[in-house]
C-alpha cells in the first residue's frame, strides 16, 4: 500500500521531516503543507535532505502556502513539485492513504 | 471487511492533550473490531514510562490506562527502537504490556514489539488507515 | 471517491482548520463525496456559534455552515472533546445542567465511533491538526 505523507511544520521547528524520512517506503510520496513548505525552499540546511528524498520519492509542495508565506514557486528544492489544493486533493486518491505527520 | 488501523503516537504525555485523547479513541476503536495497531515513536515513547506520579502538576495520572489495553484486544504495539535509543530509554523504563490469549488457555503475551525504523516502515506500509494526533 | 476530514485542532489558533476547510471545498469542486468531517482535541471549538471574528477577515464557523447546507455535509464534533471545552447543544446543556448552549447551526455532536466509522466508511481519511 503507498502512502502520501503530509508534513506541515517547519523542520527548524519539528522533527517530523526527519522522522517522516527514517519510515517512509519506497513507493510514498511527500507532500508539504503549511508551515512545512519551508522545507521546500531552497538553501536551507534541510535542501540536500529534501533534493535527496525528492530523487527516490515524488515530493510536492502545496503552492497556496508556498505564496502565503511569501516564498516563490522558483525558489524551491530542485525536483520538488508545486501543486495546488486541487493537486492535494489528486494526491490523496492517488496514494492508498494518508499518513498527517503533526 | 475489518480495515487495518494504525495509531501514531508521536507527542509527550501531559505537556498536551494528545496522548490522552488519543488513548480515548483506540478504546473506542476495540467496540468496531478493526484490526488496530499502536506506535510509539518520537516523544510518543515518553507515554508509555513507569512510575508517572502528577499529584504535584494537579493532572490526572492516566498511564494505568495502557495496562488495559490487553483486555480491549489491542495487542499490535509497536516501539521505535530508534526513538528510544535517542532518549536514552530501554523497554525496562516502560510497562509491561501484555494480552491474553484466548485460543491458548488465556496464556499472558507481550503486546509490545520493539521493532527498527526499518521494520515500523513495512508495518506502517501495510495499515489502510493512519490517525495521527 | 468518499473522504473523511478529521480537524484536531481549533479555529485560528492553527491552520489546520483553514486546511482542512481549503481541502474539503477543493475535493467537493472535484466531485468526491465527503463521508464526514469529524472534529477532536481543540477542533471542537470549530463548532461555536459565538465567535465574532473580525469582518475583514474569514469567519471560520460560518464558512462550515455555509459549505454543510450547500453539500449537506455530516459535520460531527466529538462529545467527550466537547464537554471537557464547553462546546454543548440545546439537548446536552439540558442533560448537563448548563444555562447556555452555543453549538453553531449544521454541526451535530456524537461519540468518538463516529471517527472510527468514518475511517471504515471512507476511501479516505485525512488529518489535518497540530
Amino acid at each position: 500500500m503507498s502512502t502520501l505523507h503530509t508534513i506541515n511544520k517547519s523542520p527548524f521547528d519539528r522533527n517530523s521531516l526527519d522522522s517522516c524520512l527514517r519510515v517512509i517506503s519506497d513507493s510514498d510520496a511527500i507532500l508539504f503543507i503549511e508551515d512545512g513548505v519551508y522545507a521546500a525552499t531552497a538553501g536551507t540546511s534541510f535542501a540536500k535532505a529534501v533534493k535527496a528524498a525528492a530523487n527516490s520519492h515524488s515530493v510536492y509542495v502545496l503552492g497556496p502556502d508556498l505564496s502565503a508565506r511569501g516564498m516563490k514557486e522558483d525558489g524551491i528544492v530542485e525536483g520538488v513539485k508545486v501543486v495546488d489544493y486541487e493537486g492535494f486533493v489528486d494526491l490523496v486518491t492517488e496514494y492508498d492513504k494518508v499518513n498527517s505527520w503533526l | 471487511m475489518a480495515k487495518k488501523f494504525m495509531f501514531v503516537n508521536r507527542k509527550a504525555p501531559y505537556g498536551t492533550v494528545y496522548a490522552l485523547e488519543s488513548l480515548e479513541v483506540v478504546l473506542i476503536s476495540a467496540a468496531f473490531e478493526q484490526e488496530v495497531a499502536l506506535v510509539f515513536m518520537d516523544d510518543g515513547v515518553y507515554q508509555l514510562t513507569k512510575g508517572q506520579q502528577t499529584d504535584g502538576i494537579g493532572m490526572k495520572n492516566f498511564s494505568p490506562t495502557y495496562s488495559a489495553l490487553g483486555d480491549y484486544e489491542i495487542k499490535d504495539i509497536y516501539i521505535e527502537k530508534e526513538s528510544l535509543e535517542a532518549r536514552g530509554l530501554t523497554l525496562d523504563d516502560l510497562q509491561h504490556l501484555v494480552w491474553e490469549d484466548e485460543d491458548e488457555d488465556w496464556a499472558e503475551k507481550d503486546s509490545i514489539h520493539l521493532v527498527s525504523s526499518k521494520e515500523l516502515a513495512a508495518v506502517m506500509a501495510d495499515q489502510e488507515v493512519v490517525i495521527t494526533f | 471517491m468518499k473522504l473523511s476530514i478529521q480537524i484536531n485542532e481549533g479555529p485560528y489558533q492553527h491552520q489546520a482548520a483553514d486546511s482542512a476547510y481549503q481541502f474539503t471545498k477543493a475535493a467537493l469542486e472535484k466531485g468526491h463525496e465527503i463521508f464526514r468531517v469529524f472534529f477532536y482535541h481543540d477542533g471542537v471549538n470549530n463548532a461555536t456559534r459565538l465567535a465574532i471574528p473580525p469582518q475583514d477577515d474569514r469567519n471560520i464557523t460560518q464558512q462550515w455552515t455555509e459549505l454543510q447546507k450547500e453539500h449537506e455535509l455530516d459535520l460531527v464534533v466529538c462529545i467527550a472533546a466537547a464537554q471537557r471545552r464547553g462546546l454543548l447543544d440545546e439537548d446536552e446543556a439540558k442533560r448537563q445542567g448548563k444555562d447556555a448552549n452555543n453549538i453553531a447551526e449544521g454541526f451535530r455532536i456524537s461519540g468518538l465511533g463516529q471517527l472510527i466509522e468514518a475511517g471504515i466508511e471512507a476511501d479516505r481519511l485525512v488529518v489535518f491538526g497540530d
